[in-house]
């Protein structure tokens, strides 16, 4: 063992050698002391550009072609140039090996913080937490994205840009509605994924016989009419995930139409968790990077001058503005999940009687790892807030509940606040700001006039009244009407089943050419 | 030690270059518009230096099903004197605080970055160069060579090394050619055997050694030559003259004007051409060929005859310029004035000598700053002008008095004029 008393590094400079030194101290102190489990670590070390290439394909190292990405490249670059934007000091990818980013011009004490956060907070996070688990395959998802993007380039060789990117464009605009929001019976094996693929265009070949095409297909059987409800358990509707089913179900999809809506699905789904735990992942990253770097400088290993710049940083980063701060823009995921790490790790070491009588399983206990580990790897944000949201959390961040009801005159009522009668409310309300189930409009295929004139019919369920907008799902009901290539309808219906609105789309020629 | 650390920073730059080009695509007819619209303002040096565009954002955002209205319930933080059950009135408008920035719809323009090369491309695009007829007549006039795979025969100099060898390779293999090793581990036995296996051996190296000579290494018929084959090349080349008349009644401002014309002309013939020479003429009632420098500054004075500089065209032309191998393309700035007993003389040396030989005839009348050309009489090469295209003559005529108008008639003058005329380029 080298001697620990040594200082990692002095002043703000940093060389190869010195990110190795600190990787090495950052990593025990991880192990050992905070426990972690971590997948293999790859450090690397980009410029600016670099990063904003990045910031224009999702933050992934490779990604197919699409103009979507040329057009937030460009807007980023902008907004960059002229000073509106910082650039990230880092970028991590929930792979494994779990791949940090760091920007070269961060000072040591920077890439310290970074290397604490991102390779062992993040990292930490990704590898155990159980949404993470059911619905990302850490191994496959770089293999995966370099399938999509060869297997993307492969069709514009084969069918032209433009019929590529109708497909991708419509894709796109159903993107968050192509997820699978209850775990299947299977897991994701993206590695087979690439297989299958191959597999399906092989067979497609050699199975080829140009006989069958022109064989005549005889008059539809219009005896058998399906009676609804096997109809509708034979599409195995009602389905959310409408990229799914338009991936099984639509008529007259060629096959590689099928294979993008598949590919932009899963690149869908991978993200899905990352959305559903802003506040964990941001709260574990930080209180991890909090928590090693304070050791560090206990150690001896940290120059109390980089430890006060690192403090400089980290209270930015974990920066709350009040309501009526012009600054304010939502609750800040840093600033209330460090403040959630830290106020656990209080009432397991140092409860008081309150927390005694909301937290008895954790309470004094004492394993402050143990129960964030047990915490980080089975909640996401609405249950983690639901249940570890503690009344002098609530006091701290002085929340209080706003009821905005547009039928009220008078106007907006305060709810709950931060007192006795206020606590449960204000934490359940806060916890369904997180949940997923209340951020996306629920949306579901219901039905298909096969008999008909095979119209598609989605219902938006409105909840609390909250319509959708309508030029923007006039647009993205033309794209699903492109892809189904006959009518589609779309219902918005309130919980009594009352109509409020109702939309049909006729699909464009173009795309029964494609 | 599980922890990787590589430096990306060497890595090619700019990952996302067919991206943005794939955006400029999509986004071409509104990132033309609005190339068009700031380069009005612009100087002519600087209208090819690429540069900030904004454009709209509508017709490039990605729709996503949205939600907007209904009874909404946040939690916030920072309480100073609430208390539940208070009622607090609304702002003005709805929402105000407490929303995040919505995702897209925010920004109602964007402006971005375009390069010099983005820039001409998108400032150029729809342009089209008139009458292609004598570059496509020009295509057999010259030959170039292009490589087209391997032949039997050829000189020396065009051997193909590694063809050759491998099919001597191939050959050998097939011929089942007696390997070196196989002689020299013979060879080496040889050195110490009994004598009744030394005639065996003997035997054997005296057959290898037959079949070895009689399958050469490299025989003739592997040999291969590097084939090449000559292409017609289209002739690429044009001219450009440039007619200014420079009497006294031409101001700064109206030369101005005439530069700017012919900077842009230039730089639009140099995108299709891979050669373009330039050859300026000035005129008073004496034409005279001479440099740059010269034609925008050089004092002059004297009368005005258009003929003379039309002659000395005619002249150049005929002597260093053959129709058939270039594409000959002209522009006249003048202020309008010529003597009117030359219009008779100009005419017919337009007619007979000069049109049917270029490519393009533009003229352009410049006014004075402010000038209100519209409701002087037209002038006198106007008028003449005027007459000829009347009768059929391929002229573009056109006039200009403000700097910020040379776009649009350059614009208007080069327009594509529908589809058939252009060719495969």
């Amino acid at each position: 063992m080298t001697a620990t008393d040594q200082l990692l590094f002095e002043g703000a400079d940093w060389d190869f050698r010195t990110l190795q030194r600190i990787c090495d101290a950052c990593e025990q102190i991880a192990r050992d002391e905070l426990g972690l489990d971590v997948y293999p670590n790859q450090i690397e070390v980009i410029t600016a550009e670099q990063m904003l290439d990045a910031y224009s394909s999702v933050g992934m190292p490779l990604f197919y072609k699409h103009w979507s990405f040329g057009k937030h490249f460009a807007f980023q670059e902008a907004s960059y140039r002229k000073g509106l934007m910082g650039l990230a000091y880092e970028i991590v990818i929930n792979s494994s090996p779990c791949i940090s980013y760091l920007m070269e011009e961060n000072t040591a004490t920077m890439q310290t913080l970074v290397i604490a956060h991102a390779a062992f907070g993040h990292n930490h996070f990704f590898k155990n937490n159980y949404l993470f688990k059911q619905w990302t395959d850490a191994d496959g998802i770089l293999d995966y994205l370099e399938f999509a993007k060869r297997y993307v380039a492969h069709c514009e060789e084969r069918h032209g840009r433009l019929a590529v990117e109708h497909t991708l464009d419509a894709a796109h605009a159903l993107m968050s509605h192509g997820i699978d929001r209850y775990p299947g019976k299977k897991s994701l094996d993206l590695r087979a994924e690439e297989k299958r693929a191959g597999r399906r265009r092989a067979h497609e070949e050699s199975a080829f016989n140009d006989l069958w095409r022109t064989v005549p297909t005889g008059p539809a059987k219009s005896g058998a009419v399906l009676d609804v409800e096997r109809r509708r358990q034979m599409l195995g509707l009602p389905q959310e995930n409408l990229l799914y089913f338009l991936e099984k179900t639509a008529p007259r999809l060629k096959p590689w139409q099928r294979e993008i809506l598949r590919i932009v699905r899963h690149i869908a789904q991978y993200f899905y968790p990352q959305s559903q735990t802003k506040v964990m992942n941001e709260g574990t990253a930080t209180y991890v990077h909090y928590r090693i770097i304070s050791r560090l400088h206990e150690q001896g290993r940290l120059t109390d001058g980089n430890f006060l710049e690192f403090l400089q940083s980290h209270t930015n980063v974990v920066f709350q503005p009040e309501f009526d701060d012009p600054r304010y823009s939502g609750f800040n995921p840093y600033a209330l999940g460090f403040a959630m790490m830290q106020d656990i790790e209080r009432i397991v070491a140092n409860p008081e009687a309150e927390d005694r009588d909301w937290f008895p399983d954790i309470a004094g206990t004492g394993d402050t790892m143990g129960v964030l580990r047990d915490i980080w790897a089975n909640y996401r944000d609405e249950s983690f807030i639901s249940q570890f949201m503690s009344p002098r959390l609530m006091r701290h961040f002085r929340m209080f509940h706003l009821h905005d009801d547009p039928g009220e005159r008078a106007g907006i009522l305060v709810d709950a606040i931060h007192d006795e009668r206020g606590y449960r409310r204000l934490r359940r309300e806060l916890a369904r700001q997180y949940d997923v189930g209340f951020i996306d409009p629920n949306i579901e295929v219901v039905d298909v006039d096969l008999a008909g004139d095979r119209r598609l019919m989605l219902r938006h369920t409105v909840v609390k009244g909250a319509q959708l907008t309508e030029a923007d799902t006039k647009r993205v009901l033309q794209h699903l009407a492109d892809l189904w290539t006959y009518d589609v309808s779309l219902v918005e219906a309130d919980a009594s089943g009352t109509v409020l609105k109702e939309y049909v789309a006729n699909p464009r020629k173009i795309a029964a050419v494609a | 030690m599980a922890i990787h650390i590589v430096d990306r920073r060497l890595n090619p730059g700019s990952k996302s270059l067919e991206n943005r080009q794939r955006f400029l695509r999509r986004a071409k007819a509104l990132v033309q518009g609005a190339v068009k619209k700031s380069s009005q303002s612009r100087d002519i040096k600087d209208v090819l230096e690429g540069g900030e565009v904004s454009v709209p954002i509508d017709g490039m955002d990605e729709p996503r099903f949205r939600r907007e209205g209904g009874t909404r319930d946040m939690v916030l933080p920072g309480n100073k004197k609430f208390v539940e059950g208070d009622i607090l009135p609304r702002p003005n408008q709805s929402g105000g605080k407490g929303r995040g920035a919505g995702e897209g719809d925010s920004e109602d323009t964007f402006r971005f970055v375009l390069s010099r090369d983005e820039f001409v491309d998108l400032f150029l695009d729809d342009l089209e160069l008139p009458d292609l007829a004598k570059r496509k007549l020009a295509e057999v006039e010259s030959e170039g060579i292009r490589r087209a795979g391997y032949t039997t025969s050829g000189s020396p100099a065009n051997i193909s090394v590694s063809r050759t060898v491998s099919r001597a390779l191939a050959r050998r293999v097939a011929l089942r050619r007696p390997r070196r090793e196989v002689l020299e581990a013979l060879e080496a036995e040889l050195l110490d055997c009994s004598e009744e296996r030394r005639a065996e051996l003997m035997a054997d190296i005296e057959a290898l050694k037959t079949k070895m000579r009689r399958i050469p290494f490299i025989d003739p018929i592997d040999i291969r030559y590097r084939r090449f084959e000559t292409v017609p090349k289209p002739v690429a080349q044009a001219v450009m003259f440039c007619l200014m008349d420079v009497s006294g009644s031409m101001t700064e401002h109206m030369k101005d004007l005439a530069k700017r014309f012919y900077m842009l002309l230039y730089v639009f013939l140099k995108r299709r051409y891979r050669h373009v020479e330039i050859v300026f003429i000035r005129h008073t009632d004496r034409a005279e060929e001479v440099d740059e420098q010269t034609f925008f500054y050089g004092p002059a004075s004297g009368g005005t005859l258009v003929s003379s500089a039309l002659q000395a065209m005619h002249d150049i032309v005929r002597s260093r310029f053959r129709p058939a191998d270039w594409n000959i393309y002209a522009a006249q700035a003048s202020d309008g004035d010529n003597s009117y007993a030359d219009g008779e003389v100009a005419s017919r040396l337009l007619t007979d000598n000069i049109l049917p030989v270029t490519q393009f005839f533009a003229y352009l009348e410049v006014g004075q700053e402010n000038g209100l050309s519209y409701e002087m009489p037209n002038s006198a090469l106007w008028t003449l002008y005027e007459g000829l295209r009347a009768n059929g003559a391929p002229l573009s005529m056109r006039k200009v008095n403000e700097r910020s108008e040379i776009f649009p008639v350059f614009h208007d003058l080069f327009q594509r004029r529908g589809q058939q005329e252009r060719t495969g380029s």
